[in-house]
């Protein structure tokens, strides 16, 4: 069986927000704070938004932010390849970057005050 | 295809009555509203983005800037307004400065009261040389003086959102003011109200309104429109300086506009911002080291080497106070507040082997109340952090304790502290970042501009900075603008402007097929690239203005929109385009190079001349450039008193 192939216009190439259809009950909070605008409500009700315009967002991570579940993986921003620094650990000098593919265990401390800052 | 999951209402018109319209919910325009509230006027915000997060400062805010009042503040709002002066060579805006360092800090308080988080009251940092253990307050750059505080600015946007709500302030989210309306009753020109089309539906709003304050924060996308676009700028991407292009219209008057400087972190030149190790703001005074473990040297502004982190916090031997740490004006202004930075022959010392690239940020070997404080505090406060940085870094693995992130370092980034994010080409510019002289309005003292009922704050004002600014700023014109809108009488609209604009607005939705809103933005921004860069000439300015007269004549006449999105990309392309030619005219008038200003004419080499030490002021009068000027402090000389403090007291609005 050969694969059908499409005529399919170029899609932006990068993929800045990333939603878990299992932890994601499209609440819509990201649709309603983003900054330009990208992401629309899906029309079936209960599911992820959809990024509609990928290639305008300015990587605030504003959608995730405003999250209910973003600590449970319901939206991820994404870097593009080209926008993933590297670093070193000092004592064994293994290197590692954004999207390590054998990454180091993840590093679970929130920032000072936490993630919701009490005054 | 999916349809447009919004209904649309093109050509529905919806008519508000308020007393003050506040254009632009960010920083600026949410105190604006505030306090205008709070004088028992009816407001409303019209927001292109979404209040509780828009604007440069919705994200985050690392540090608040020149709370001169704050009780440990070792510098007093005199002083230090006339260093941030002496600093950018005196092209900037004192009275907004000078509201900043006597304001800052009671604006401070009245945000934690909203429930903002502006000290340390976990004792997270008991005992930092940075904190001050009475009141648990930190600060920033300069230990020794402490008027710069870092913060927790992520928690401030939600904190006015909900004043702002709880005020009663009527939020129009997703509505983009596109056009100021005159009232025609009396024999000066005075404000009526605004025009606004919806994000979402594409149906229109005409606010009625006695006063407007205008805080529409900075212009981007005017030199740079790059993939991915929503990475064309550093600020917020929807800031395409709408407040300025409507204002422009009606006839106020703009200066500063010729000044610009390298963009910093663009599109595929940048990374994540605040992301990579550096020496400079938020990273300040993290140590910096070679691939083989060897200091990177800070100097102060003598060239001497100093010590990280104490001798990096503190003013040079004999220097009063330093502004900010890294040479946040790329080393430029004035010797006498100059911080400390990372050694200005840093590729000298690559060639000769001394050191090697890669180069790191060596958190680990910095103090652990410094480690915590930059990554941890700064870097998870800061505008464009807390998620995109703290969160993606450390689920990524990351541990300040135990890595090095490293500083992409090109030859010659050593001079300027913005080509650490990202060096770009040199003639992509930007009209905001890094400078202390940005382009924008003339207000005075009552934070008012030439038009009788039209107020501004924020980074709209020429030569206004940072998020303190805008927040004391907005503060004072929001006042200013309810107290004018108790007096004022109810202007009339004229209605036919209002037909006009319907028209010109929907055209764009009328037309099926011509040029889309990125052709047309990509190509304004190459014209002002090639002929308004990095050096000018009066030919290539002239070239510049044939090819924006020729757009405005055919390619804008050609753009479509097919959306409601598309329509208010479509018509900030258009407010961008007269923003260009704006510049291109300032770039004209001025006759001179300036390094302040970051403009560098060839055929006027000479940079700085005492002739052109003055503002040159732009105005557009029934369609013809009227240029002006100005002198330098213009804000201390008559009609206004002629000292910061008594103008302060005759102009306060409380």
């Amino acid at each position: 069986m050969v694969k059908k192939v499409y005529m399919q216009p170029n899609e932006p190439p990068y993929r800045p927000i990333i939603f878990d259809p299992k932890v994601c009950d499209g609440c819509n909070k990201c649709v309603e704070v983003c900054t330009m605008n990208v992401l629309m409500p899906n029309p079936e009700k209960g599911k992820p938004p959809i990024v509609l315009y990928p290639d305008e967002c300015w990587y605030g991570g504003c959608c995730v932010k405003e999250c209910p579940k973003f600590e449970e993986g319901a939206i991820k921003l994404n870097f593009p390849l080209w926008y993933r620094p590297r670093w070193i650990r000092k004592e064994t000098r293994e290197s590692f970057r954004i999207g390590s593919p054998n990454p180091p265990p993840p590093n679970l401390k929130p920032p000072v005050g936490g993630w919701k800052p009490k005054p | 295809m999916l349809e447009w999951p919004y209904p649309i209402r093109y050509y529905t018109l919806n008519k508000v009555d308020v007393d003050v319209l506040v254009v632009g919910g960010g920083m600026a325009g949410c105190w604006a509203a505030i306090r205008a509230a709070r004088r028992g006027v009816k407001v409303a915000i019209a927001e292109k983005a979404s209040v509780i997060r828009s604007g440069a400062a919705g994200s985050g805010i690392d540090h608040w800037q020149h709370a001169a009042t704050n009780p440990c503040s070792k510098v007093a709002p005199e002083e230090l307004t006339e260093a941030e002066v002496e600093h950018c060579g005196g092209y900037t805006n004192g009275i907004v400065r000078y509201i900043r360092c006597r304001d800052a800090w009671d604006t401070l308080l009245e945000m934690e009261r909203m429930g903002a988080k502006i000290r340390d009251t976990e004792d997270e940092f008991k005992g930092a040389p940075f904190r001050d253990d009475e009141t648990k307050l930190l600060f920033a750059y300069d230990y020794e003086n402490k008027f710069t505080l870092r913060v927790w600015g992520t928690t401030f946007k939600p904190a006015l959102f909900n004043e702002c709500r709880r005020l009663g302030v009527d939020i129009f989210n997703r509505v983009m003011i596109t056009s100021l309306l005159l009232s025609n009753d009396g024999k000066e020109a005075r404000i009526a109200g605004a025009i606004g089309v919806d994000q979402l539906t594409g149906e229109l709003y005409v606010f009625r309104a006695k006063a407007v304050v205008l805080s529409t924060g900075v212009s981007t996308r005017l030199w740079s429109f790059i993939d991915p676009v929503g990475l064309s700028s550093f600020y917020p991407p929807n800031e395409t300086g709408d407040g300025i292009a409507m204002a422009w219209k009606i006839g106020a008057m703009l200066t500063l506009m010729e000044s610009s400087g390298p963009a910093a972190g663009i599109g595929i030149f940048s990374w994540p911002s605040f992301g990579i190790g550096n020496p400079a703001n938020t990273w300040y005074p993290c140590r910096i080291v070679d691939s083989k473990g060897r200091e990177v040297p800070f100097v102060d502004r003598d060239g001497r080497p100093l010590r990280t982190p104490d001798e990096v916090t503190k003013p040079s031997p004999g220097q009063k106070f330093m502004l900010i740490g890294g040479s946040i004006y790329s080393g430029r202004g004035s010797h006498k507040y100059l911080g400390p930075r990372i050694t200005p022959n840093l590729s000298e010392l690559v060639e000769k082997g001394e050191l090697t690239p890669p180069f790191y940020a060596d958190l680990p070997s910095m103090p652990e109340h410094e480690r915590k404080a930059i990554f941890g505090l700064m870097v998870g406060q800061e505008g464009k952090t807390n998620i995109p940085i703290y969160y993606n870094y450390t689920r990524a693995g990351f541990d300040p304790d135990k890595d090095m992130l490293q500083a992409y370092w090109q030859y010659g980034s050593e001079t300027k502290w913005l080509d650490w994010f990202g060096k770009v080409p040199a003639n992509f510019r930007d009209s905001a970042v890094g400078s202390g002289s940005k382009g924008g309005l003339v207000v005075d003292w009552n934070l008012k501009t030439n038009i009788e009922g039209l107020y501004a704050a924020g980074c709209i004002i020429a030569g206004s900075a940072a998020a303190s600014c805008a927040a004391t700023s907005g503060r004072w014109a929001g006042a200013k603008a309810a107290d004018y809108a108790k007096s004022a009488s109810a202007p009339s609209i004229n209605w036919s402007e209002v037909d006009e604009e319907e028209k010109r607005i929907y055209s764009l939705i009328e037309r099926e097929e011509g040029i889309c809103w990125k052709e047309l933005n990509a190509g304004i921004c190459r014209v002002m690239r090639e002929y308004c860069g990095d050096y000018k000439n009066e030919d290539l300015l002239n070239i510049g203005l044939i090819w924006i007269k020729e757009i405005k004549e055919k390619e804008a006449k050609e753009l479509y929109a097919r959306n409601p999105h598309e329509l208010i990309r479509a018509l900030e392309v258009l407010n961008i385009l007269v923003i260009a030619e704006i510049v291109l005219h300032a770039s004209l008038a001025r006759r001179a190079s300036s390094e302040y200003l970051g403009f560098y004419r060839l055929d006027y080499p000479q940079l700085d001349p005492p002739e052109w030490r003055k503002f040159i002021t732009i105005r557009n009068e029934g369609g013809t450039v009227k240029i002006g000027e100005l002198p330098f402090n213009y804000w201390l000389k008559p009609p206004f008193k002629s000292s910061y403090q008594e103008n302060y007291e005759v102009y306060k609005p409380w």
